[in-house]
């Protein structure tokens, strides 16, 4: 095994091409900080309930949990607004509840049960919320890579001035889909922002092993095109380089890769007994942990008690588990439920 | 009425639907500058320009996934494949994306698109070319297919399935690209999963679609001097198939030949005869035969070729032992 590059706090990473001097993000208000502190806590508790509720039996099928990666949804998702497109892979939780959708719906349907977001059809790798612009949700790996693409294009066709960030695993890069999508993207200008969450492992294979290239934001040499590598654990970050590519997409139509270094906690999914790495390298980066380093910037900040802190995550932990219970009460959908939504 | 060709009537129905609705564009291999590869996109990019009909690179998978996308965002995209035997290069995006998306997001989202393009054998270009894929894409929920004959369904058919707010393929035939046939006048939408009726008759009901619908019409002239009267079905649609129609004729003529050019193995002939034995078991008067493409790939030498799908020769055979 590889030792993996743990965070430094550098932010940019490397590049490409020379990034573009758009200046600073527009600051976040108090409260808007605190809004992504709370969904990225609310995405912590979420997933640990899930864990939980998956060891005891109540969640079928595949349950892949998104511990360690919090900030690369929240800092990305801070830097654009909720009419911009998204859409992701199958690790999509965080995508989800950070695009409105309620625990409630949420714990539903991996439960399987009729007030499920999707009415129990999806399942734990297909959470859809259209009203705030989340696209899935998607188990196909790379499959929605094209997808993304397609949404960035309608945007640009209705003159919209929008991006969409399409968001992948390091695995999928090896994906036809995403290659023909690169060059399709770059050549037809294509206001689109491929976010390579990237966990280091591909299921159980990991970079060095799956990927000729490991600095996979190479990859965009290929295409002509801006390619991103960014350290992943902290909010600010994050925010600040997805800023400046959405910047230059909106004013440009260009797309660009945006590798975010990040580090899942838990297995692949649920059923991965984890061989493939040490506990040491997952301690190791729990030092790094995304929800803490946002949490010690809030407080440094002077703006917010922990007292206030504390009682913003006694909020979610009660949220968490009254939206378990309110899941776990709601009925199965009926068996007419199978033969609806086939067609519109 | 005009009589125009076959692939007129599909640039017709493409640009009236353009002209109609500009949320509709056409991408695909050569269909802008090059007029496409079958000249059914003739004038349109000089007519609608370069933002709504878009030469793609050679990425089947990539710009079928991107008009998918497109249509989850509410644009009406229609994606040509030069030929559909190339839409097995996309079939993850077809069957995966386009076909479940809708189902898996509880119906948050709808997939209003059309994939359209050549299929079928007959023209030596070998077994990776010559697919003719209806069967395929009907088994999947989710998608409708429907397989215009003529111009007159191509141009209505087309219209309707650029209206409809689920992804259709309309699987047209290079054989049938240059035949011409009558059109009604003005703005006209042929309905999706209905048949047509191309001529009656008593003995025997032939069902068919596609390509082999002329051919049949020729058989059928040839049976008609050995004085046996068949009625032809044209589906037209195959997903959703128009089974009142097929049923009301076996139950008139007692005998049923079903003729297309899908593989004999899962077809759409065999479909269509496990659903007539069903409903109609006490109407048949003989074993329900099929006349498809053959159990191989299709070989390039013509001399072989022309045995490999359905020929009016193999019809006329199975029409004469049904009635027999």
């Amino acid at each position: 095994m590889t030792q993996k590059p743990l965070p430094t706090g550098a932010g940019v990473l490397a590049t490409t091409q020379p990034l573009p001097d758009y200046g600073k993000a527009p600051e976040l208000s108090r409260e808007e900080r605190l809004r992504w502190y709370r969904l990225m806590f609310l995405t912590r508790k979420f997933e640990e309930r899930s864990y939980q509720s998956y060891q005891t039996g109540l969640i079928g099928g595949f349950c892949h949990l998104y511990n360690g990666q919090e900030a690369v949804a929240a800092g990305t998702f801070a830097a654009i607004t909720d009419a911009d497109p998204v859409i992701t892979a199958y690790r999509d939780h965080a995508h989800g509840l950070m695009r409105g959708i309620r625990p409630g719906p949420a714990f539903a349907e991996l439960y399987g049960r009729a007030t499920g977001v999707v009415k129990g059809k999806g399942g734990s790798m297909h959470y859809f919320n259209v009203d705030k612009q989340m696209y899935g949700g998607h188990g196909i790996v790379g499959g929605q890579t094209a997808l993304g693409l397609g949404l960035a294009f309608a945007t640009k066709y209705l003159g919209e001035k929008k991006v969409c960030f399409c968001y992948m695993g390091d695995g999928a890069v090896n994906q036809g889909a995403f290659h023909e999508s690169l060059n399709l993207a770059q050549l037809m200008k294509i206001p689109v922002i491929y976010v390579i969450e990237n966990n280091m492992y591909s299921m159980g294979t990991a970079v060095e092993r799956h990927s000729a290239p490991v600095e996979l934001y190479k990859r965009a040499l290929g295409y002509d095109m801006m390619g991103v590598r960014a350290e992943a654990q902290d909010f600010d970050l994050v925010r600040q380089v997805s800023w400046t590519l959405a910047e230059r997409a909106r004013k440009e139509n260009m797309p660009a890769i945006l590798e975010l270094m990040t580090y899942r906690y838990r297995g692949h999914s649920m059923s991965d007994p984890q061989y493939y790495r040490s506990k040491d390298e997952v301690e190791e980066y729990r030092k790094h942990d995304p929800v803490e380093i946002l949490r010690g910037r809030i407080l440094s900040e002077g703006t917010v008690s922990e007292k206030d802190l504390d009682k913003l995550e006694d909020e979610v932990r009660k949220e968490v588990q009254e939206s378990h219970e309110w899941a776990l009460a709601s009925p199965y959908p009926a068996q007419s439920e199978i033969y609806t939504d086939i067609y519109a | 009425m005009a009589k125009i060709a076959y692939r007129d009537a599909v640039r017709d129905a493409m640009s009236e639907e353009m002209t109609r609705d500009s949320r509709v564009f056409l991408i695909g291999e050569e269909v802008a500058q090059y007029n496409g590869a079958y000249k059914c996109s003739k004038g349109l990019l000089d007519k609608f320009g370069p933002d709504r009909v878009i030469d793609s690179p050679i990425s089947e998978a990539g710009f079928a996934g991107l008009a998918i996308g497109a249509a989850m965002y509410g644009l009406r995209p229609i994606v040509e494949f030069m030929t559909f035997s190339f839409s097995f290069v996309a079939f993850d995006q077809i069957v995966n994306n386009a076909a479940q998306i809708r189902y898996m997001s509880g119906g948050q989202i709808k997939i209003p698109m059309v994939f359209r393009g050549n299929s079928g054998g007959g023209h030596q270009i070998g077994a990776t070319h010559s697919h003719a894929p209806e069967n395929i894409y009907a088994t999947f929920p989710g998608l409708k297919v429907v397989v215009p004959a003529f111009a007159a369904d191509v141009k209505g058919l087309l219209k309707s399935a650029i209206r409809d707010d689920n992804p259709i393929l309309v699987i047209e035939n290079e054989a049938l690209y240059g035949r011409e046939s009558e059109v009604p006048d003005g703005d006209y939408l042929t309905p999706i999963g209905k048949a047509n009726i191309l001529q009656e008759g008593t003995d025997v009901t032939i069902v068919t679609h596609g390509r082999s619908c002329w051919t049949v019409l020729e058989a059928a002239q040839e049976l008609h001097k050995m004085g046996i009267r068949a009625e032809i079905i044209d589906l037209r649609s195959i997903k959703p198939l128009d089974w009142p129609t097929v049923f009301a004729s076996v139950r008139k003529t007692h005998n049923l030949v079903c003729v297309d050019e899908t593989k004999p193995f899962c077809g759409v002939s065999a479909q269509v005869a496990a659903e007539v034995q069903r409903a109609c078991f006490d109407h048949l008067d003989a074993p329900i035969l099929r006349v498809t493409s053959v159990e191989a790939p299709m070989p390039f030498s013509s001399a072989l070729e022309d045995e490999c799908i359905p020929n009016v020769a193999r019809i006329i055979e199975a029409v004469k032992q049904v009635v027999a």
